[in-house]
């Protein structure tokens, strides 16, 4: 059968003839680049008002650096949240999910998880059990002095003496041994403890990774829409980190269990620079331009697109649904993972519900740049250019000493015109 | 000749810079039913939009039964006596019959609705709305159909009714049907001509709004021709002839409607033994040769769009086999696509085309394996490739990147058999493909079903149009409750005989 196109047979279909041709490659330049001058003319209304009130802080090395460090985190859980949206689905539960994957990095640090993998305890449990052992030893030598103490034991009291008398020699038998294994475990601790923050990390992106797999896999086979389904997992997240934080917050020890580098991941201290901004800046930039290739060239993305614009057509087109729409969610789910990374380093702890309420902004920063809930339509560039509005009117707003409740009101009033304006351009494309 | 009813005289409008009309005139008489006719983009929608209110004029003068007519809106159109009754439905399912004809004319008891913009306040005034009701109902020859059924019970037959039900509640003096009979079986449309008859016996004016001669010839008095937003012929019906009418259509005579290709059939590709769907098709068998192409035909609800769909694996099979040559494709898309079967659905927005997506990505999307190298795609090569099936089919276009929602519904159509072209389909099966579209891109898609026969492809047909499905095919099969009826050589069907079987005369 004849695939390729055959020659032109006839007259050449007519391209870029009429007059309004100019008029609306305009316009979708505007809808492509709209997130774009909306950020530049937020940036510029801040340099302006700081200039009036006689500052000159706004675009300062110091101020710019504090910026990226709210936008990293942000963008980087947005990156997910593109491709989800771009499909045709929602994720209420990245927030939660996010808190877990931190409270899991901050668990696997605390419990020295590469220790626990090895060799199935660790120096703190071990410390623990000799300390254990000395007090119940203790316990029993004081009981037994209290009962050779009485003067006339009867019949139970010379029962008793003869029990504590057996514990104890059974005590004293076992703390050498776990003398032993102390020093056994803290001997090979030095050599192991050092792979565990690189264990704890791919813990916390596998966790991402897995509630964004359960989100597809329920929202694929279930067939339950996704606002209701991540609506769901998005309370299951936080329930099972707070199962794994018993309810409180994991603080692994700062000096001894926290590496340099996943505190300086998102420090903005002059020692934990690189070329100017942290590690953790760089990493968002690398990802975001990793997806952005990926959304115009990968085969997969052309799946993604035609998901979220019409479901039916994907199917029709022999496009695998169950299995992309759970590929997609998974995906999402390594940014919520590597999203979890960062909320440990700004905390240096795991809090369950430090992510509460993270994914409205989230989605906010999506939907700023550009895409659309009805599926279909998003980008890397808008995704980040939303967040970074956001972020600017959030510090421009302190910098002119505005309260939190007026920067609140004034990024709802953006989400709603930024959508509105883009609207109204879509439609005047249309017309 | 009596006095007209609506006069529109030297209507222009302009969007930006596309002129969608220019000096249109049209003129409505009491009495008679005018055949709006014109290919789509044609600006009857848009003359009929200026006419409802929808849009104000940029010049022009228009005159209701003597008085100038110059709404503001379409609620004043409304209750000046314009009704629309739209192609599309525009019922709210969930409320009753009589809620819908009443919606935004409702009945209260204390008379303030309208003023004051109080009418939400008011209390119903059942009674009073249910003998309006009543009488309408009546007038329309439906006097069995109860008020307080819910209007997502109703067939569509019934829905349009009710449709023109609340078009005339308002004392209409000129409806409007604008493709009425598209979504209609044609028992329904007889209905609706008997109705739409009744109603012009009763002295209102109609215009009526069609892309089918046949049915225009059949009850419409007079015509009035639009081609690129300016009038180009109007007059008697009587006294043209159809291809005087395709002619002012389309602007140059059209040698043929139906271009014949020769093809011939070869060996047999497609079977199906005893297939059964979830409900329809049932028990279908049916061979499908080479360079063969088989309509299928038969009312709505025969199972025809169904017998596609289990075809294309989107719907399952409960029994029976499909053999492609001597294989046994696997029930998934992906597997029949591959196996050959190509699907052009009859519902471009919801199925056919990702709307929101461009040209290029339509068509390629059951295709991407050529331009895709360890899952990263070849833009250019895929870019190039597109522009020849754009060049070949003839799709209108500013660029390949145009969304398809900002196509003209031929170009879609277009789109999506290129779609099917270039997956390489060698079994095409093409769900109702002219439906909507106009006179000119109907006969270059006739041409392509010709050309692909003769390059050996097999194409099912599925169309309610009859005339094109014993001017296009060489086997007719007729459908009727999921089973195949009849299968016959074109040369042995009439349209009557057709229309015999689908409606299950032939077998009792």
């Amino acid at each position: 059968m004849s695939t390729q196109p055959q020659q032109p047979n006839s007259t050449a279909a007519p391209r870029a003839g009429n007059p309004g041709a100019g008029r609306r490659r305009m316009v979708l330049l505007g809808s492509a680049l709209g997130p774009f001058l909306a950020l530049g003319v937020v940036v510029l209304f801040f340099v302006a008002a700081d200039a009036i009130q006689g500052g000159n802080t706004f675009l300062s090395g110091p101020n710019l650096r504090a910026l990226a460090k709210q936008i990293a985190p942000i963008a980087v859980a947005a990156l997910g949240m593109t491709i989800i949206i771009i499909a045709g689905g929602i994720d209420l539960s990245a927030g939660t999910a996010i808190a877990l994957c931190a409270t899991v990095l901050a668990w696997s640090l605390k419990e020295d998880v590469a220790m626990l993998m090895l060799r199935g305890e660790n120096v703190a449990g071990a410390t623990q059990e000799l300390r254990d052992g000395n007090e119940d030893l203790s316990k029993v030598r004081r009981k037994i002095t209290r009962l050779q103490a009485d003067a006339a034991p009867n019949q139970t009291d010379r029962k008793a003496l003869q029990e504590q008398q057996a514990l104890q020699r059974q005590l004293e038998a076992e703390i050498p041994v776990l003398k032993q294994r102390l020093e056994q475990i803290t001997a090979d601790s030095r050599r192991i403890t050092r792979f565990t923050p690189w264990i704890a990390v791919v813990l916390a992106v596998l966790t991402g990774c897995l509630c964004g797999f359960l989100n597809g896999a329920v929202i694929s086979f279930l067939n339950v829409v996704p606002f209701i389904v991540t609506l769901g997992t998005m309370t299951f997240f936080l329930g099972l980190a707070k199962i794994i934080a018993h309810e409180s917050t994991v603080r692994p020890n700062r000096a001894e269990q926290i590496p340099q580098w996943l505190i300086n991941f998102l420090s903005i201290r002059q020692n934990a620079l690189i070329y100017g901004f942290p590690a953790g800046v760089w990493l968002a930039l690398v990802l975001s331009l990793l997806l952005a290739a990926v959304l115009r060239y990968a085969v997969f993305s052309r799946y993604l697109f035609a998901l979220g614009s019409n479901e039916s057509t994907a199917r029709l087109c022999g496009i695998n649904v169950t299995w992309n729409k759970i590929a997609v969610y998974t995906l999402a789910g390594l940014f919520v993972g590597v999203a979890g990374i960062y909320q440990f380093s700004l905390l240096s702890a795991g809090n369950p519900t430090s992510g509460i309420g993270m994914e409205l902004k989230i989605i906010a920063a999506v939907v700023i740049g550009g895409g659309s809930l009805n599926g279909g339509r998003g980008s890397v560039l808008g995704t980040i250019t939303g967040t970074a509005i956001m972020a600017v009117i959030a510090s421009g707003c302190t910098l002119l000493g505005l309260s939190n409740p007026i920067q609140e009101i004034i990024i709802g009033v953006i989400i709603v015109v930024a959508v509105t304006v883009d609207q109204m351009r879509r439609a005047r494309l249309a017309d | 000749m009596p006095e007209p009813l609506l006069t529109m005289k030297g209507i222009s409008k302009r969007f930006g810079a596309t002129r969608a009309l220019q000096d249109v005139e049209l003129e409505v008489y009491p009495g008679q039913v005018l055949a709006l006719i014109g290919e789509n983009g044609a600006g009857k929608s848009t003359l009929m939009k200026v006419l409802s209110g929808a849009h104000p004029p940029d010049a022009g003068s228009m005159r209701l039964a003597g008085k100038p007519y110059a709404p503001a809106g379409p609620q004043e159109a409304r209750g000046a006596g314009i009704g629309m009754i739209y192609q599309e439905l525009n019922l709210a399912d969930d409320l009753s019959v009589e809620d819908n004809i009443m919606l935004g004319r409702e009945r209260g008891r204390f008379g303030i609705g309208g003023h004051f913009g109080m009418g939400c306040f008011e209390i119903l005034d059942r009674a009073a709305q249910r003998k309006m009701v009543r009488a309408v109902l009546d007038q329309l020859g439906h006097p069995g159909l109860r008020p307080d059924t819910l209007v997502r019970e109703l067939s569509v037959a019934l829905q349009q009714l009710v449709e023109i039900a609340r078009a005339m509640i308002v004392q209409a003096r000129v409806l409007v049907f604008d493709e009425p009979t598209s979504s209609l079986t044609g028992q329904d449309a007889k209905q609706l001509f008997r109705v739409i008859r009744n109603l012009r016996d009763s002295g209102l004016g109609i215009v009526y709004i069609s892309h089918f001669l046949e049915e225009v010839r059949e009850i419409c008095d007079r015509y009035s021709v639009l081609r690129d937003g300016k009038s180009v012929g109007h007059g008697e019906l009587k006294d043209v002839r159809e291809d005087e009418i395709v002619a002012m259509m389309v602007g140059r005579t059209v040698d043929e409607l139906f271009p014949n290709v020769a093809h011939e059939s070869g060996e047999v590709l497609l079977t199906l033994e005893h297939l059964s769907g979830p409900k329809t098709p049932t028990d279908v068998s049916l061979q499908v040769r080479h360079g063969e192409i088989l309509g299928i035909s038969g009312l709505v609800g025969a199972g025809r769009t169904e017998l596609l769909r289990c075809l294309a694996a989107l719907d399952p099979v409960r029994s029976g086999k499909i053999r492609v040559g001597r294989m046994e494709p696997a029930p998934t898309p992906r597997a029949r696509i591959q196996a050959g079967l190509g699907l052009v659905s009859e519902d471009r927005k919801g199925e056919g085309l990702a709307q929101s997506q461009s040209i290029t990505d339509n068509i390629t999307y059951s295709r991407l394996e050529p331009y895709s190298r360890l899952g990263m795609l070849a833009l250019g090569r895929r870019r190039q490739a597109v522009e020849g099936w754009m060049r070949r089919l003839r799709v209108k276009a500013r660029s390949q990147e145009q969304a398809i929602e900002s196509l003209s519904g031929g170009n879609q159509q277009k789109v999506d058999l290129a779609r099917v072209m270039h997956q390489g389909a060698e079994i095409m099966l093409l769900d109702e493909p002219t439906r909507g579209i106009d006179v000119g891109t109907k006969s270059e898609i006739y041409r392509l079903m010709g050309e692909l026969a003769a390059a050996g492809k097999a194409i099912l047909f599925v169309s309610s149009y009859l005339t094109e499905l014993l001017e296009v095919c060489d086997r007719i099969a007729v459908m009727a409750r999921g089973e195949i009826r009849a299968v016959r050589p074109v040369e042995d069907w009439t349209e009557e005989a057709i229309m015999r079987v689908a409606v299950d005369v032939e077998n009792g």
